[in-house]
């Protein structure tokens, strides 16, 4: 059983638990998330890990309250304990000295790029980010990116904070050097996780610049160990499985179109057992 | 007369996920133990992977001694009641057996699970002279420890065959739930999980310790686990990649791999949803794709789910590697065979949903390397089967993902882990065995591998002490 130690709510729907796991805070890394199943009649849901403890042997959860079971987890007290966690799963984002690394992060997303952006900056890379939600009471961690980042760019749909509009307009900014800080430098790598539209778009602008777009897949899964497949997605013409393969890949490779429709598959169940909260 | 075990009727056994076979009553075991001519040099012993002494065990049947059979099976067998129901006895035991040569083999595979289901309840009775046995040999091994990954019927057979001669033993898991294909491939109504979960509480009884949520590779790795002070590690991780077809449309919804179908409804109970959080989406016309065990457990799922299902083969009956028994069971659940038919392309609606699967016709050409007759496309024989559901059971492969990080593991070109002939593998101390070493086959086998790991274990840490 894996004990809940602490528990935060950062945004409407949004909260932050951190939970007793050592084996797998031994383990983890930038870029790696685990399978969490509630209860005993749960399902395995994938979540990535936000930040980890070695030494304390917890790590910490960001859960959007979306679906019956984050919305289970999210209802949990400190004390309580979560049936099953299995971890660490995926390949580690693969860290290394680039240079400029631009670091976006979507809604949520932003706890999965917070680790990432951290590694990154402690690889010794001048890292850049732009967090986008949709509104100012939706934006999350903005303190924890600040403090692993070189600079750090906000965006909202609404304009309540930051910068109104999607991040991409502001991706677009840096890279045609609009921007003054960054003006004529290179950009050696960009991270994005968000929403699928999201890093659709970020792809998409990121192509003619020649710029390597790695994308965090949050795809469907059960085991995550690469036995059922439920994960699987089109990267280029190959198949691959999110959960062993991934979670990263290559966004200009990716084929967001099918990966939407997949990820939509139990949506009818999904509302029948929301229904039944 | 050889006796037929009870069933479940058919029309009656589709709507429900109790299991099909009721088994012998005493009546009958007694009647079939009967007529087994305790030979003098039993053939069926040598048929049997594990070799458990099945004239011995039949005797004490007939004698009324239930108990002291399962004792006896039990000598060799840690998984009575799950091999009473699921190994392939018609190629096995029963196919040495003398009287098949006049097609009545004793029943043995339903012999032995009548003994195993006897003691169900009590399943951590050890016979008096394994117990002794045990104490005997306890003393030189006892502080050894032994790792094994996966919990599967190979693990599980190593796990007590070493526990029952003194070994400290860990048995990891990654699912949540131990059993390997026991408890997420083969479904309720062949081996129902109360069994699965009585047969474990006997290996525990044991001394076995026996941990989930583990995978071995990423929560702990190999160095790990000889960091900890074991002696040697058995890899015992399974064939669960699931192969696919590779046409068109496989990524389509409603595309399901037999592994995602039945984990979702054997391990994750996605037929009592939404009591059961995981979901399963199926339309109403179900296309199974496959000819194996695997195929056959899908479609007749699919059918207690109430789906009209049909299963597309591109051979013949006669080539399909199914059970008989299994072949015999979906047909009379009324499950049609669309033979010599081979899929090439799943078809679209508007939402990412099948709504067709356009096939080809085959023929039976020459024989491949299997020694079947390989079946070759008809031209311009293709057609559309109205279905809205497709099942792809087709196969497995070796388990890639503890070779991928593992660093010096060798793998052989075909994704199995290479081992010597005493199972071990690459790295000193590791070893493996089941399907992880050949491919997917049968639980019986891997029990055998089990078995066979189990002594070169042993051997291997002696030669250490």
């Amino acid at each position: 059983m894996f004990k809940i130690t602490n528990k935060e709510r950062l945004a409407k729907d949004i909260t932050k638990i951190v939970v007793e796991a050592p084996l797998i805070a031994k383990k983890a890394k930038a870029g790696q998330f685990v399978v969490v199943i509630n209860d005993d009649k749960g399902e395995r849901i994938p979540l990535t890990m936000a930040d980890w403890d070695r030494q304390r042997g917890i790590i910490t959860l960001i859960l959007q309250d979306v679906g019956f079971t984050t919305h289970k987890l999210a209802a949990r007290e400190i004390g309580n304990c979560i049936a099953h966690i299995l971890g660490p799963l995926g390949h580690a984002t693969e860290i290394k000295k680039l240079g400029q690394v631009i670091c976006i992060g979507g809604g949520v997303g932003i706890a999965e790029i917070l680790p990432v952006a951290g590694a990154f900056k402690q690889a010794g890379n001048d890292v850049v980010s732009i967090i986008g939600a949709r509104n100012k009471e939706l934006l999350i961690l903005e303190e924890e990116m600040r403090a692993v980042c070189n600079e750090l760019y906000i965006t909202t749909d609404d304009g309540s904070y930051g910068r109104k509009g999607f991040v991409t307009e502001l991706l677009k900014e840096i890279l045609d050097g609009k921007t003054d800080k960054r003006a004529n430098r290179q950009t050696h790598l960009i991270y994005a996780v968000g929403p699928i539209v999201m890093m659709r778009a970020v792809s998409d602008l990121t192509r003619p610049f020649r710029i390597k777009t790695i994308v965090s897949l949050n795809t469907i899964m059960v085991d995550a160990t690469g036995m059922c497949g439920s994960c699987r997605c089109s990267v280029g013409d190959q198949a691959k499985f999110a959960c062993v393969d991934g979670p990263d890949f290559d966004g200009h490779l990716v084929n967001f179109q099918e990966l939407g429709k997949r990820v939509n598959q139990f949506k009818a169940q999904e509302q029948i057992i929301r229904d039944t909260l | 007369m050889r006796q037929k075990v009870r069933q479940q009727l058919p029309k009656q056994r589709i709507k429900n996920f109790n299991e099909v076979s009721q088994g012998l009553s005493e009546e009958q075991a007694i009647a079939e133990a009967k007529r087994c001519l305790q030979c003098k040099q039993p053939k069926c012993i040598d048929g049997c992977p594990i070799g458990i002494d099945i004239p011995a065990f039949i005797s004490f049947i007939l004698q009324g001694r239930r108990r002291e059979a399962l004792w006896k099976i039990k000598e060799k067998n840690n998984l009575p009641a799950i091999c009473g129901r699921v190994c392939p006895q018609e190629d096995q035991c029963e196919k040495l057996c003398l009287l098949n040569k006049k097609n009545v083999p004793i029943n043995i595979g339903a012999l032995e699970r009548y003994a195993a289901d006897c003691e169900l309840d009590k399943s951590s009775v050890v016979s008096p002279r394994l117990a002794g046995e045990c104490l005997m040999r306890k003393s030189e091994v006892r502080d050894s420890k032994v790792a094994i990954a996966g919990s599967g019927p190979a693990g599980l057979t190593t796990a007590a065959d070493l526990a029952k001669i003194g070994y400290s033993v860990l048995l990891f898991e990654s699912l949540h739930i131990a059993g390997g294909v026991l408890s997420y491939g083969i479904p309720e109504f062949r081996l129902p999980k109360v069994i699965v979960h009585k047969e474990l509480e006997y290996i525990e009884s044991l001394g076995v310790r026996l941990d989930t949520d583990v995978l071995i590779g990423r929560t702990l790795t190999l160095s790990d686990l000889f960091a900890q002070g074991v002696q040697a590690i058995f890899l015992a991780v399974g064939a669960g990649l699931p192969q696919f077809l590779a046409i068109p449309g496989e990524n389509l919804g409603c595309v399901y791999s037999a592994n995602e179908f039945l984990t979702r409804i054997n391990l994750m109970k996605a037929y009592r949803f939404p009591e059961y959080a995981t979901p399963i989406n199926i339309g109403s016309r179900v296309a199974v794709i496959g000819g194996g065990n695997v195929a056959f457990d899908c479609a007749r799922v699919a059918i207690r789910l109430g789906r009209q299902t049909q299963l597309v083969y591109r051979r013949t009956e006669k080539e399909m590697p199914a059970r008989r028994e299994e072949i015999e069971n979906a047909k009379s659940e009324g499950l049609p065979f669309r033979l010599l038919t081979q899929p090439i392309k799943i078809l679209s609606d508007k939402d990412g949903f099948v709504c067709g699967l356009e096939c080809i016709k085959m023929e039976l050409g020459a024989p491949d390397d299997s020694g079947r007759r390989r079946p070759v496309p008809v031209q311009n024989s293709n057609f559309v089967l109205d279905v809205d559901t497709v099942i792809v059971a087709v196969g497995q492969k070796p388990n890639p993902l503890l070779a991928k990080v593992t660093p010096n593991l060798k793998i052989n070109p075909n994704g199995t882990i290479w081992v010597d002939e005493n199972l071990m593998t690459s790295i000193s101390g590791v070893f493996a065995g089941g399907d992880i070493i050949t491919g997917a086959d049968t639980v019986i086998s891997a029990m055998g591998a089990g078995k066979k790991a189990a002594v070169e274990i042993d051997r291997y840490v002696r030669k250490l002490l």
